[in-house]
């Protein structure tokens, strides 16, 4: 087994839902029972439609969620092990430095009245990380080289940027505190296509380079699948496939991993109409379905899936899939042609 | 031309404390009546303002270039869309004949207002009906749209339905009125894919039965791919390319139609690098001279610099403003 990073268990974040006068108060549950390990280095991918909870799964894991039940740790490269369900004061300062969220809209993240020197500089000065000003400055030019921005950009304001360089400032305060673990939700979600590239491709070279760990969150399942090593599904709160991203899609072995790629519009004209659809909307966390929470939309349902909720069991190697049925799918698939076309 | 849009020459220019901003320049499109043209570009290259400019909808300081001309033809009468003025004449196409759904459907509803009584309004002001006709249509169009429980939904507020919904009821909204062309500025950007399918599928569906033009502006080729019949890219206010949807995506002749392509992450290839086109768009304040493209382009030659590209014929019905095109042979 290779290190672990952050490692979930039974992971529970409940937010309340207004006061009840009998019995406990009503909750939503935002992530149902999630268990998973992010090993040392990865690029972890975790998709799923607004309302899966990813963002939400996403936040437990840097002590910004709740955890209701169960358990969540982060261990740094030093082997440090912190627990966010137990953060003391000194354990979450040297934590904040170990472990950093960027975020999705680069024009709200970073404030208009500071130039980007200051941006970059503030996780050090408020963290106290450096002794001197020209240390700041230093450490301030290092990460912004690394992150493709030159010097002149540091004096500048932010509204002087495009989105793809605003997302490279953002980038660049997440890592000037030198991090091991990152949250990025939704990075590249506001960005054109000409820019997304791009910024794919310095988090992947910075991932490398620096020996990160990276949490990918997106509701994208192409862009998930070109940068990512290892991907998680999720759906109303919960795991329903984990796998290398070859494998998710060349075999996926739920229904909602295969209905969400056949989703993805393809760039060859003469595909439509031969995708997959799924009816219906993703019901509300608030109620839950009974039993496999897919099942009011899922096209292979069946009396079982209506009643028993289906654990997240290995498939094959590396591979675990949450589906009463995973193993039908897996033959219907050798026997069809597959469904997800590829274009010419 | 027999066509339900044309637009010819189409140049706005907005007056700003910097300077005068050209934002659409020399735009030229055309629209048949049941035909979806795609309009792709990115964030700032004019393609909401050619959208907003078909209803006239720009603020004060646009100006119009002189020779710019909008035509949209309906049973044989000929509008000239920058000729009318006042609010009345103006509905014409603000409603009338041209409808628009937009990428927040939240912000595009009033939050004080049910969902039906704004229907209602619209249908009394562009088709005169009376309140119960107008009522009974937005419900049987709430119900066309796959709306469940339409006369519950109608007496609702924006805020109650979710996404999805609410984008069906902006659709079924702007449909109520029987326009000709439809204008649907990035109207599945903010959902979730499997309900983006669903959107998508419905939108192709309508097309099919009103029998109207769409105007379809999008930043994502894919979506394109499944819904346009032709795809106009827009690139810093000009029209790059423009053809069937087929060639363009398969044989684009523009290199910024090629980079948009290659930028896309592909299910089919996931060893395959992103290429991202280099550089950002430049500021519609510096806009570049000769080709607008050059400054991002890998094969900029001299002449891109100096001279704009004249659009050609690259194929039947494919043209391409470069001077690296080539030539159609016919």
């Amino acid at each position: 087994m290779t290190d672990t990073a952050v490692s979930i268990r039974d992971l529970e974040v409940h937010f309340p839902l207004g006061r009840s006068l009998l019995g406990k108060p009503p909750v939503l549950k935002a992530v149902a029972g999630v268990t998973l390990d992010i090993p040392r280095g990865s690029f972890f991918g975790l998709v799923g439609e607004s309302g899966s909870g990813k963002t939400t799964l996403g936040r437990a894991t840097l002590a910004a969620a709740p955890v209701s039940a169960g358990q969540v740790t982060v261990t740094d490269r030093e082997g440090e092990v912190f627990d966010m369900a137990r953060l003391d004061r000194a354990a979450e300062t040297r934590f904040r430095r170990r472990a950093q969220l960027i975020f999705q809209d680069p024009y709200a993240a970073l404030s208009p009245r500071m130039t980007v020197r200051d941006i970059i500089a503030e996780p050090l000065e408020v963290m106290r990380l450096c002794r001197t000003r020209d240390e700041v400055n230093d450490r301030v030019r290092a990460i912004a080289a690394q992150c493709r921005l030159n010097v002149e950009h540091l004096r500048r304001f932010p509204h002087a940027f495009s989105g793809g360089q605003r997302q490279r400032i953002s980038i660049a305060r997440a890592l000037v505190t030198n991090p091991d673990y990152i949250v990025a939700d939704e990075s590249v979600a506001a960005l054109d296509v000409s820019i997304q590239a791009d910024i794919l491709n310095l988090l992947k070279q910075l991932q490398r380079d620096l020996s990160l760990t990276f949490l990918f969150i997106s509701h994208d399942l192409s862009v998930v699948a070109h940068t990512c090593d290892h991907v998680a599904v999720m759906y109303l709160g919960r795991i329903v496939e984990v796998a290398p991203p070859r494998r998710l899609f060349a075999a996926p072995r739920h229904p909602y991993t295969r209905a969400l790629i056949s989703a993805i519009p393809s760039l060859d004209p003469d595909d439509r109409g031969r995708a997959e659809r799924l009816t219906g909307e993703i019901p509300s966390p608030k109620s839950p379905p009974p039993g496999c929470a897919f099942h009011t939309r899922c096209p292979m349902v069946r009396d079982r899936c209506r009643v028993e909720a289906p654990a997240l069991r290995q498939v094959a190697d590396g591979h675990s899939a949450a589906c009463h049925f995973s193993d039908d799918l897996a033959l219907a698939r050798r026997r069809a042609d597959s469904p997800v076309r590829v274009p010419a | 031309m027999g066509g339900l849009l044309t637009v010819r020459d189409l140049t706005l220019t907005f007056g700003t404390d910097e300077g005068p901003v050209t934002a659409v320049d020399g735009v030229t499109l055309d629209i048949e009546p049941g035909e979806v043209l795609g309009l792709v570009g990115e964030s700032g290259s004019g393609k909401s303002v050619t959208a907003k400019a078909l209803m006239r909808l720009n603020p004060a300081n646009a100006r119009y270039g002189a020779g710019s001309r909008m035509t949209l033809t309906d049973a044989g009468q000929e509008i000239d869309i920058l000729s009318l003025k006042g609010a009345k004449a103006l509905r014409q196409v603000r409603g009338d004949k041209i409808s628009m759904i937009f990428q927040e459907p939240m912000a595009s509803f009033a939050p004080a207002i049910t969902i039906g009584k704004q229907m209602v309004e619209q249908l009394q002001l562009h088709r005169g009906l009376s309140r119960g006709d107008a009522r009974m249509l937005s419900i049987e169009m709430l119900e066309r749209v796959g709306i469940s429980e339409p006369g519950a939904r109608f007496d609702q507020y924006a805020f109650e339905l979710s996404g999805g919904m609410r984008q069906r009821a902006m659709i079924a909204m702007a449909l109520s009125t029987r326009p000709r062309l439809l204008i649907a500025d990035e109207p599945t950007t903010a959902l979730d894919v499997t309900i983006q399918a669903q959107v998508l599928d419905l939108m192709k569906e309508l097309v099919g039965e009103f029998g109207m033009g769409i105007l379809f502006i999008t930043h994502d080729l894919g979506v394109i791919a499944q819904t346009a019949d032709r795809v106009a890219v827009m690139y810093l206010g000009r029209i790059v390319e423009e053809g069937p949807v087929r060639d363009v995506i398969r044989r684009p002749a523009h290199p910024y139609t090629r980079g948009l392509i290659d930028a896309l992450p592909k299910l089919t290839d996931l060893d395959a690098a992103l290429t991202p086109v280099p550089g950002d768009i430049p500021s519609p304040l510096e806009r570049p001279g000769g080709c607008v493209f050059h400054t991002r382009c890998a094969l900029a030659e001299a002449r891109c610099r100096i001279a704009p590209p004249e659009t050609r014929l690259v194929r039947p019905r494919h043209s391409a403003a470069c001077h690296l095109a080539p030539e159609s042979a016919s």
